[in-house]
């Protein structure tokens, strides 16, 4: 069958969204879908992030704003999946679309029917915690901005349909069925968290203060019920004590809950508790967790400081009921400390950390596209490429495969993009549509003649400021040749309004005097470039979210203050020149650095989309890392895999492999590289061309100095243990096995955790049992992090005899060799001795960063490294597998300790943001971006230190001598740079001084 | 100056209200004082904003030309650190502003006349709070007459 050029997209959380935005930018109609009425899913719910408590609405908003608004994105909400049909390349999708009973093309998002409407209905995104009207929106800065009718609260009354300027609300509006015809569909629903049953044991629902993780991230947040003030729902007191019960529904075998391990609540606890101390400081956070599972980047660093500089207070203890003193509302506490004491506590406030859950249709979903659900039901995937479903064309990412955080959902909805890009690559561009637009019109020289249009907004302006006197005073303003007013400018007839008017009058500079440039600047520079008028050459003054809106009761003042922003944008436009966004060639080819697994993934999946490709690697063999590993926990034949890998990257013909090379140089910038290397037994050079780089240089195992390696026989790795239980039989004759876990990891030396220790321990001990019955194993810990489904095999390993013996960090275990034996020394946290004589001791040793090499590499790519010299990505949140600088990816090991499959997921999510540059023929660099006036830079450098993008360098010029110049490719158009120069050399087009001045200037 | 007067002028009894121009990153303060819109959070009516693109783009003229034009106050505002859209711009602007307070302080601008703060996209409440602030301050301090012109 033929393959279609077009992706379905189920759920616009944070991960669809993400996915969403690469297809489009790489050349794919995408459908994307979701079953709610705004999109952004979980994440637009939160207030920080961990471990760097970003703003999440702050970092997610211009995403969703982008995925709303993106030419190749075709976005519906409020869906429902009714039939799949086809196979992979080609399938016919049945969706229903649910009506909203407010047509989605008339509704401007104003609220006012919200505001009229007379229900007050129970607000979900705030989490039941404040009340919401039957009409509306999920969130203030929801996309798409429309609001909602909800039927079940509706009580008919047509109070909205009376109030809507825009005739937007539509009780008639029906259902509608969709026929969608794609090519490979990406499943991103998210999950549900869990919610405690009724008669818990934590008195959830029935005591006031106990309230759930979600529900206390909104009291949290500064748009939540309490204004981001903490505060007990009982009695509106500030909370002293407040208690975080960690594995609420998570890691529970008795039924109640699920029994695997939900990944990322440790450390959105972590958050919470600081976050909360933060807001409020005389909250002092304890949390009760069985063990702290703070296994990604950074995230150790994160416990610390929260506990060190935050005062949170962590026990080991699982809390089993909960009391509340009827008078007080406060709530008592009985626990075990670690030392067996019983302790009873008093706290003020009680936060249930609760587990993740496969989304409450995953059964559903599951039945439509005929994928199959692993025993938890959740989206069972490939154990090589967990975005792979049991059917071919249908990719997952995020919780709906397996709880995960933030970053390992981005990185997996990139990946799940990779791999459609590979599926679907030759039908890159065939359906989506581009715009023909007429020439631009040559205003260059040309005296300003200004048009400004100013926005009623139904009476969100009109109401609140006097409308005719601001276009009076606007026709007042030097060069402004019209000005009149609409109700809505941003309606679609007012579009073709705004087109006549600048035909007719010759205008060209356009201002719209409306709302918030951020959502509707994109809007009214697509109008008027369609008549013909540079984008840039428009100016929007934001007289209602700044002026109607919040001077509601100054009806003077807010009209005065409009007409100050009219007249300081008519003072601006008449500056403002048209930008053109400079256009770059890009080479269709990759170099990608390691040849390890992720370098090979990388490698394969550009070449099967036939870029030609030059995979470097600097040892003789392909295969890094995985060539010690044998098998992974969940029982993957790593070699069988690793063999076939090097065999298909060695015989294909678009990949050049460099065995033994080192890179001499990599010049050039996003789309144009050009780089050399060194390789093969005679150092022979090679040059190349290239237009993106992927960083898969991988790690290295810590090599200990420590509990006698190297000096005693019986003390090795666990990956030379490994190799001993997969190749011989030796270990019949151990009757007792020690394993010491964090080796150079946790530590002052290596202060992060290498994620995957705890699961290579569990994983050698359960086959060495296996093998050898009658050996004893003794697993010495300081946290088991068997987190998600791998929490299966740490019960597993329990259930096998295994014994697992929590030492203290403080006083690690001492080993003492006696004979052929080898003494251990313990001393438990509660200050315990323990003695075990073995036969073995291995040590689980870490994963350290190859510093050397990464820094001479960071300094060839100009990319950064972390504390720990791992590769620094962008964003850790969002931007996962980029760097800074544009063109430059990140995968694997090189990145942070992680797990092969995570490392394939960035593999492919490396490719996927690769092709929305590749894809291309050319890339638009951003209008707005600085330059440097040679004549007036002294070259002193400035410039270069603050540049975040390495976009400024020195060169010599023939006429001015050293001065800096921007690459325009690589321009972000921030300022940083302009703000510092001491010789006023830099500005910004778009924000330029002259522009600023006179926005400043004029007032008196 | 070419374009038409346009006194606002203040009838006797009425206090005097400053004015004041305020700088705001695009990405969180911008989109702060959009929430504090949308949450129709009343604040007072005395700033005027200008859009920049980071606050790491203001440059210290941008302050010191608003004091010489006669704004009463200049209040700046970016993204707390660490939240930088373009992830060091407002690092950049916190050193640059700190050396320039001081020099502000030398020139015998008062303490107060312009402020720096931090609002994110989610504090429209916040934002308010420190405009309401920020103009009570201005106001104590009365009219910017430090730099004024003899026209």
């Amino acid at each position: 069958m033929e393959k279609v050029g077009a992706v379905l997209v189920v759920g616009a959380g944070i991960g669809g969204s993400q996915t969403a935005l690469d297809l489009g930018d790489a050349g794919f109609k995408v459908y994307l879908l979701e079953s709610t009425t705004s999109i952004g899913g979980v994440m637009a719910q939160l207030d920080k992030t961990f471990p760097t408590n970003d703003c999440a609405m702050c970092i997610v908003s211009p995403k969703l704003v982008e995925t709303g608004r993106h030419q190749n994105i075709d976005l519906s909400i409020n869906c429902k999946i009714l039939e799949v049909t086809g196979e992979a390349g080609n399938f016919t999708v049945k969706v229903l679309k649910k009506t909203l009973y407010v047509n989605m093309d008339k509704c401007t998002g104003c609220g006012v029917c919200g505001r009229a409407c007379p229900v007050e209905a129970i607000d979900m995104f705030n989490e039941k915690l404040s009340k919401f009207a039957a009409t509306s929106v999920k969130y203030p800065q929801a996309v798409p901005l429309v609001y909602a009718i909800n039927k079940d609260y509706c009580i008919g009354c047509g109070i909205c349909k009376g109030v809507c300027k825009a005739n937007a609300v539509e009780y008639d509006l029906e259902d509608e069925i969709v026929e969608l015809k794609v090519g490979g569909i990406v499943l991103a629903p998210g999950f549900d968290e869990y919610s405690p049953p009724e008669d818990n044991l934590y008195g959830y629902g029935k005591y006031k203060n106990v309230v759930t993780s979600i529900e206390f991230e909104r009291i949290l947040s500064a748009s939540g019920p309490y204004a981001g003030k903490v505060l007990r729902p009982s009695d509106g007191d500030i909370p002293e004590k407040v208690a975080f019960l960690q594995c609420i529904g998570s890691r529970d075998f008795t039924g109640n809950g699920q029994p695997y391990c939900s990944s990322v609540c440790c450390m959105y606890t972590a958050k919470e508790a600081v976050i909360a101390h933060e807001h409020m400081h005389q909250i002092r956070p304890t949390i009760f967790s069985m063990d702290i599972r703070a296994f990604g980047k950074d995230f150790d660093k994160y416990i610390i400081r929260a506990q060190e500089e935050y005062g949170v207070r962590y026990i080991r203890s699982r809390i089993s009921s909960i009391n509340e003193d009827p008078e007080t509302k406060d709530l008592l506490l009985k626990y075990e400390t670690e030392d067996g004491k019983i302790i009873q506590e008093n706290f003020e406030m009680v936060v249930l950390s609760v587990g993740l859950n496969p989304p409450d249709d995953a059964k559903y979903l599951a039945d439509k596209f005929g994928i199959e659900l692993n025993e938890y039901n959740f989206a069972k995937t490939d154990i090589f490429n967990p975005v792979q479903t049991t059917i071919p064309g249908i990719f997952v990412c995020g919780a709906f495969s397996s709880p995960k955080d933030i970053p390992e959902t981005v990185t997996q909805a990139s990946a799940a993009a990779g791999c459609v890009n590979t599926l679907l690559h030759e039908k890159r561009d065939t359906l989506i549509t581009e715009k023909t637009l007429p020439p631009e019109i040559f205003v260059a020289g040309q005296p300003p003649r200004i048009g400004v249009f100013v926005c009623h907004c139904g009476v969100n302006i009109g109401g609140y400021v006097d409308v005719p006197q601001v276009v009076k005073y606007a026709k007042s303003l030097p060069n402004v040749v019209l000005a009149d007013q609409n109700l809505y400018t941003c309606s679609a007839d007012t579009q073709t309004i705004i087109k006549d008017k600048i035909k007719e009058y010759s205008l060209n500079r356009v201002i719209v005097a409306s709302c918030t440039p951020r959502t509707h600047e994109p809007l009214f520079q697509e109008t008027i470039r369609e008549a013909g008028l540079n984008r840039y050459l428009f100016q929007m003054a934001n007289i209602r979210d700044q002026c109607s809106w919040v001077h509601m009761n100054q009806y003077k003042e807010a009209t005065e203050k409009s007409m100050d922003l009219v007249r300081m944008a008519v003072n601006k436009a008449r500056n403002i020149q048209p930008l053109e966004r400079i256009k770059l060639g890009v080479t269709p080819k990759t170099l990608v650095i390691g040849g390890g697994i992720t370098g090979m993934v990388a490698a394969l999946n550009f070449a099967n989309q036939n870029f030609e490709t030059f995979l470097v690697e600097k040892e003789k063999e392909l295969g890094g890392f995985a060539r010690n590993i044998y098998t992974t926990l969940e029982g993957g034949n790593v070699q069988a895999f690793l063999s076939d890998l090097i065999e298909k990257v060695n015989t294909h013909a678009n990949i050049h492999v460099f065995t033994e090379a080192k890179i001499e140089i990599i010049n050039g910038y996003i789309g144009n590289f050009k780089s050399a290397v060194f390789h093969g037994p005679e150092k022979t050079r090679a040059e190349f061309e290239h237009g993106v780089v992927v960083v898969a240089t991988g790690a290295k195992e810590y090599e200990p100095n420590e509990f006698l390696y190297k000096t005693n026989d019986n003390v090795i790795t666990q990956s030379e243990f490994e190799k001993v239980i997969n190749t011989t039989d030796d270990i019949g004759n151990k009757k007792l096995i020690v394993m010491i876990q964090c080796v150079g990891s946790r530590n002052e030396e290596h202060p992060y955790c290498s994620k995957m220790c705890c699961a290579e321990a569990i994983k050698n001990a359960i086959v060495a049992k296996n093998q050898s019955p009658s050996t004893e194993i003794v697993i010495l810990f300081r946290d088991i992090r068997t987190y998600g489904f791998k929490e299966k095999y740490y019960r597993m390993a329990r259930e096998a005899g295994i014994v697992f013996i929590r030492y203290d960090e403080d006083n690690p275990p001492e080993i003492v060799p006696e004979g052929s034996k080898l003494r251990v020394n313990i001393v438990t946290p509660n200050k315990d001795t323990i003695l075990i004589n073995s036969d073995m001791v291995v040590l689980s040793v870490g994963i350290v960063a190859q510093k050397e090499n990464n820094e001479e590499l960071g300094k060839l790519l100009k990319v950064p490294l972390n504390d720990d010299n791992f590769f620094l990505e962008a964003h850790v949140k969002l931007r996962p597998v980029d760097f800074a600088t544009e063109g430059v990816f990140v995968a694997g090991l090189a990145h942070c300790p992680k797990t092969i499959e995570d490392s394939i997921s960035q593999a492919n999510a490396a490719v996927s943001r690769a092709c929305t540059i590749l894809s291309k023929d050319e890339i638009e660099a951003e209008g707005k971006i600085g330059a440097i006036d040679p004549a007036r830079c002294s070259g002193c450098g400035m410039c270069i230190d603050n540049c975040a993008y390495n976009a400024i360098e020195l060169i010599e010029d023939r006429r001015f001598g050293t001065v800096a110049i921007i690459n325009s490719a690589l321009c972000k158009g921030c300022g940083a740079c302009s703000g510092n120069c001491r010789c006023a050399a830099i500005d910004i087009a778009g924000f330029s001084s002259e522009q600023i001045y006179a926005m400043i200037t004029g007032r008196l | 100056m070419t374009e038409p007067i346009v006194e606002t002028t203040q009838s006797e009894n009425k206090e005097w209200e400053p004015k004041i121009i305020a700088f705001l990153c695009n990405w969180c303060s911008y989109a702060g004082a959009d929430l504090a819109g949308v949450s129709r959070i009343q604040y007072p009516p005395n700033i005027r904003i200008v859009r920049v693109p980071c606050s790491g783009r203001i440059n210290a003229y941008f302050i010191i030309k608003s004091l010489t034009d006669g704004w009463d106050g200049v209040l700046i505002s970016g993204c707390h650190p660490g939240d930088c859209h373009y992830i060091s711009g407002n690092l950049v602007a916190r050193r640059r502003f700190a050396i320039l307070k001081e020099l502000l302080e030398f020139f015998g601008i008062e303490p107060g006349r312009v402020n720096f703060m931090w609002a994110s996209a989610a504090e429209g409440e916040r934002f308010a709070v420190l405009v309401r602030k920020a103009t009570e301050i201005v106001k104590k301090l009365g009219p910017n007459k430090k730099f004024e012109k003899k026209w």
